[in-house]
């Protein structure tokens, strides 16, 4: 794949992973991932510090897996919708089709009486491997700008 | 003295709770003079935070701003950050290593024991401007707060005449820190969460057994906390501190469970990578989960091998700070220290044991509005406040509101 190619296939499984969650398809969300895999959602602050905990942690598809059915099945939050905006992707790293990424995010919270908020910013620290039919994401490190988080954080990012 | 506050407690005692104490902004400023500022031990940091000489922290009591340091002897103090000049920030970044701490907007120089050790240009420019010559920098020294350690964790109190924190806490809640915080620890991370509600509603909440397996439904569909689990409820003497504890491995089929109206069946639902749940139970005791809260705001969680403690800082009447310090311990092997990552999935501001407390705080806080005089009602397991064998109960929620009635004169 040359350089335009690995540009566009980066860039359309990110849009296409964060439609997944914008529009509620979240059993399609564990679907990005390859079976053995590493997602977190983690404070910049507690990456740079070298902290290893962050608010979600997987390192199975079936955690992922796990984490919608309890969403939909087990726990209690107000009924909520996520709006991701992102840049464009910048490859860091490129080894024989395993690619590293960093990509800008902004999430924004709508809640069902319309209440509208910035959420998180932060950065996708991804590698993602491109050498099958299927791109999938081998490890996507969601480090927030701030610890801080309103109320409570149900969906992925 | 007298509080002052228009406010009469119901006849009915600690069953009853007025809800204008989530609503009044007196109610608020009484608090923070009786209750935080008073006779109370307020968790400041781990020591593990401020392990060297010159290492030092900006926390809070209640919402009022406090360094908390290790001076260059190695000796712990606490004083209020606030510059005795204008009344900024005297440290104003979350910590630091140095001997003396300035104020940024005019230099005004304190040592880790809050002393004022150096004004700027006290002696003026040039021959010309300075303090007045009977100024003396003794006599703005910061106030400071009585600071002790218990395993390794740091409290304040403003108040010199509060007991002694091991008298504060009791011996039956002290074995119960003790047999978590056991050895030195390792700190693993922070999360926080705003909460859009007045602190109290978190407070109870930790205080509340009755929701554990009731609202938080993840737990009670693998059975991993159930009120029908081996477990029960340690109160101190005053009332003030409780411990929930249970054993996931002692609950049975239970009846009552199965007649209760709950949102989800029990079994219908099995986690397709269960190695979440599958802890060690690294304290020989067969516990799964004790939650431990010391009045007023602060809590020692340990749900299977997943350790924190959450610090409660209030933000103004209607929101509340909800900080969690993940730990584990210095000699973690490798399987422990990822058991511990993993299993932080279950709490904070996305866990799936703890979610739902973000948000019913807020739901209580929005739901009170108009209530005028109404109380909330606080009777499951009776009326009293002492220790019980089941966790069907609200009686550690009514030995707080007997703590607070005091300290409040209520």
């Amino acid at each position: 794949m040359d350089e335009i190619g690995t540009q566009h296939a980066v860039e359309r499984l990110l849009v296409r992973y964060v439609a997944s969650i914008d529009e509620n398809r979240l059993e399609d969300w564990p679907g990005f991932f390859t079976e053995t895999c590493r997602y977190q959602i983690i404070s910049a602050e507690n990456h740079e510090a070298k902290y290893p905990i962050g608010v979600f942690f997987a390192n199975s598809r079936a955690m992922l897996q796990d984490r919608v059915s309890a969403l939909r099945e087990a726990n209690v939050y107000e009924a909520q919708r996520y709006r991701h905006i992102v840049s464009p992707s910048l490859v860091t790293e490129n080894k024989d089709g395993i690619v590293a990424t960093q990509t800008n995010y902004q999430v924004i919270r709508i809640m069902h009486d319309g209440a509208t908020m910035l959420f998180s910013t932060g950065r996708y620290l991804d590698r993602i491997d491109l050498r099958g039919k299927e791109h999938l994401y081998q490890e996507k490190l969601v480090l927030m700008d701030s610890r801080r988080i309103d109320t409570l954080l149900a969906l992925p990012i | 003295m007298p509080n002052g506050l228009d406010l009469a407690w119901p006849n009915e005692g600690v069953t009853r709770v007025p809800y204008q104490l989530y609503q009044r902004e007196d109610v608020y400023a009484e608090e923070r003079a009786r209750i935080f500022m008073g006779a109370t031990w307020n968790y400041l940091c781990l020591e593990a935070e401020i392990e060297k000489p010159g290492d030092w922290r900006s926390t809070h009591v209640g919402d009022v701003p406090v360094v908390v340091a290790r001076d260059m002897d190695g000796s712990l103090g606490a004083f209020e950050n606030r510059c005795a000049h204008r009344g900024a920030l005297i440290c104003h970044k979350p910590c630091g290593n140095s001997a003396r701490v300035s104020c940024v907007y005019h230099g005004w120089t304190y040592d880790l024991k809050g002393n004022l050790t150096a004004v700027t240009f006290q002696r003026g420019v040039n021959g010309e401007g300075g303090m007045p010559k009977d100024f003396k920098l003794a006599d703005h020294k910061r106030k400071a707060l009585m600071v002790e350690s218990y395993a390794g964790m740091v409290f304040g109190t403003f108040d010199a005449a509060t007991p002694s924190l091991e008298d504060y806490l009791g011996p039956e809640i002290c074995t119960r820190i003790k047999r978590v915080m056991r050895k030195p620890i390792k700190l693993l991370g922070y999360t926080s969460q705003i909460l859009p509600s007045n602190w109290k509603l978190y407070a109870e909440n930790v205080k509340d057994p009755y929701h554990a397996s009731l609202l938080h439904l993840f737990f009670t569909t693998f059975r991993l906390n159930r009120l029908s689990a081996e477990g029960g409820i340690i109160i101190n003497e005053s009332g003030a501190h409780h411990v929930s504890y249970s054993k996931a491995a002692t609950d049975k089929v239970n009846k009552d469970y199965d007649k209760a109206d709950l949102r989800v069946k029990h079994d219908g639902f099995r986690l397709a990578d269960p190695s979440i749940i599958q802890g060690r139970d690294e304290f020989g005791d067969g516990i799964t989960l004790q939650i431990l809260a010391v009045f007023p705001c602060f809590i020692v969680q340990q749900i299977q091998n997943s350790l924190c403690v959450r610090q409660l800082i209030p933000r103004g009447l209607g929101e509340t700070e909800l900080l969690w310090t993940y730990f584990g311990f210095q000699d973690d092997d490798a399987e422990l220290a990822e058991l511990r990552i993993k299993q932080a999935n279950l709490v904070g501001p996305g866990g799936y044991i703890s979610m739902e407390d973000g948000a019913v705080g807020s739901f209580v806080q929005r739901g009170i509005v108009g209530a005028g005089r109404d109380s909330e009602v606080v009777e499951m397991g009776g009326h009293e406040w002492k220790s019980q064998t089941t966790r069907a109960t609200e009686s550690p929620l009514r030995g707080f509101w007997k703590t607070y009635r005091e300290h409040m004169q209520l």
